[in-house]
């Protein structure tokens, strides 16, 4: 059997990407997101890609620099605020745009990663969300079906993984990578730190090996923070 | 004289009870986690995925995989937890954390919130606010009682986009509070802002409200 370690992001991505494919992609804002991957997507120039991912990058960095580049016909989200470039694609009509509310957008890749097709929610209940949608009566509330979603390909970032594909992630860099990873036809974990298999400790693996197909050590992460926010440390008691 | 920012946040953390599980949002909301009464323990929830968050980091301890839902850096607890939006937006719309406290653009007298979209103009989408007001059990939005124009932003009806219909238990504005009780009751004044009349109020409100000082 062909192992699951690739070398770098390029390799990890040969000979799965197609044109007006569909790709989740982690992280919420900067935080946790495949950066490497991102790179080397937009190197192979592959185009009309559907990217669902709860952000769209900013300026610059995350995914924006594949809006830079033009190769995102449409974007399933649930927040783009942070990206000029998006608004102005988007209001000049260059670029589609699904507007899913965060929690249905987590539920609707968990339920694609697990089988599920539909679900029923009431989250956007009697809003714009919920247009054309069906809608069903439970126990005297109303709530609307949601579809379960899939992609081609899902790229996430996690922490720490082995050769078998287990991931750890960190802190809040955790956000939507568990279950887009259960939810790409292929999925393609970058990690922080390869580990050799037998270290990682059994009973914490956040990700099952079973979701990953293809795992690298990425050659570097910027981590770009959006927002530095601190506090000023405490006045030293006078003598 | 209406109410200042903190003052606002301040009158929002009436709201919190000893043992709660609390979600803020961006802006004035987040205001809010500095006036949490001394001895009362509350636990913050972000969206993105965490359970008991921390102040800000001092200056060079900042974590990139550690932020809230707003994006800043922020840090953890002792008695923090990480995990999936999925499992964060389970405990949202499965009824665990007790109150969600958010921004607002218009609020109806129905109860209806709109806080996500000004059509033609405005692109940046709802977030994680239609599944916390679908899913907290108490709703208090915080905002101005007037657009920036003076146009009235507690009406009748919701001109915008709603983010959800019936959703907002009580309203906190510069000028005043109001029960709303997710549009089952009437609308009712419960308390004016230091040197705010009921005549300014009523002049500066389109929805029909009752008085209840």
């Amino acid at each position: 059997m062909a192992g699951k370690t690739q070398k770098d992001a390029a390799e990890a991505l040969a000979g799965v990407l197609f044109d007006g494919m569909t790709i989740m992609a982690g992280g919420f804002g900067l935080c946790g997101i495949p950066e490497n991957l991102i790179a080397a997507i937009r190197e192979t120039g592959v185009k009309n890609l559907t990217v669902v991912s709860n952000n769209c990058g900013i300026d610059g960095f995350g995914l924006g620099v594949l809006l830079e580049s033009g190769q995102i016909k449409k974007m399933i989200s649930s927040y783009v605020g942070e990206n000029k470039l998006f608004e102005k694609l988007y209001l000049s009509g260059e670029l589609e745009l699904e507007f899913n509310p965060q929690g249905t957008l987590a539920e609707r890749i968990r339920a694609g990663g697990a089988g599920i097709p539909a679900f029923f929610t009431k989250t956007g209940v009697g809003t714009l969300v919920a247009e054309g949608k069906e809608t069903r009566e439970f126990d005297g509330e109303l709530y609307v079906m949601e579809r379960g979603l899939t992609a081609d390909l899902a790229i996430v970032k996690a922490h720490t993984g082995d050769a078998e594909g287990n991931l750890v992630y960190r802190k809040t860099a955790r956000n939507f990578n568990p279950m887009m990873a259960t939810a790409g036809k292929v999925t393609i974990a970058e990690i922080e730190h390869l580990v050799p298999i037998g270290s990682l400790d059994k009973d914490n693996i956040h990700t099952p090996g079973i979701y990953v197909d293809r795992i690298f050590q990425g050659a570097s992460f910027e981590k770009r923070i959006e927002r530095v926010t601190t506090r000023p440390r405490e006045e030293k008691a006078s003598a | 004289m209406a109410w200042t920012r903190d003052e606002m946040a301040a009158r929002a953390a009436s709201e919190l009870r000893d043992g709660f599980y609390v979600n803020l949002g961006i802006g004035i909301p987040t205001l809010v986690a500095n006036y949490i009464p001394a001895g009362m323990h509350v636990t913050l929830q972000s969206e993105n995925g965490m359970l008991g968050m921390g102040p800000f980091p001092y200056e060079g301890e900042e974590d990139a995989d550690l932020i809230n839902a707003g994006k800043q850096t922020i840090t953890e607890l002792d008695s923090s937890s990480y995990f999936s939006s999925a499992d964060s937006f389970a405990m949202i719309r499965g009824g665990r954390i007790a109150l969600s406290i958010l921004g607002g653009m218009q609020v109806s007298e129905k109860g209806d919130l709109a806080n996500w979209m000004v059509p033609g103009k405005v692109v940046k989408g709802m977030g994680g606010a239609m599944d916390l007001v679908a899913g907290v059990k108490r709703v208090v939005v915080v905002m101005d009682h007037v657009e920036k124009s003076g146009a009235p932003k507690l009406l009748k009806a919701c001109t915008l986009p709603l983010t959800g219909a019936g959703v907002v238990d009580l309203l906190i504005t510069d000028l005043g509070v109001f029960e709303i009780n997710r549009g089952k009751s009437p609308l009712k004044l419960t308390a004016l802002a230091s040197g705010v009349t009921l005549d300014e109020i009523k002049a500066k409100t389109e929805a029909e409200f009752e008085v209840g000082l």
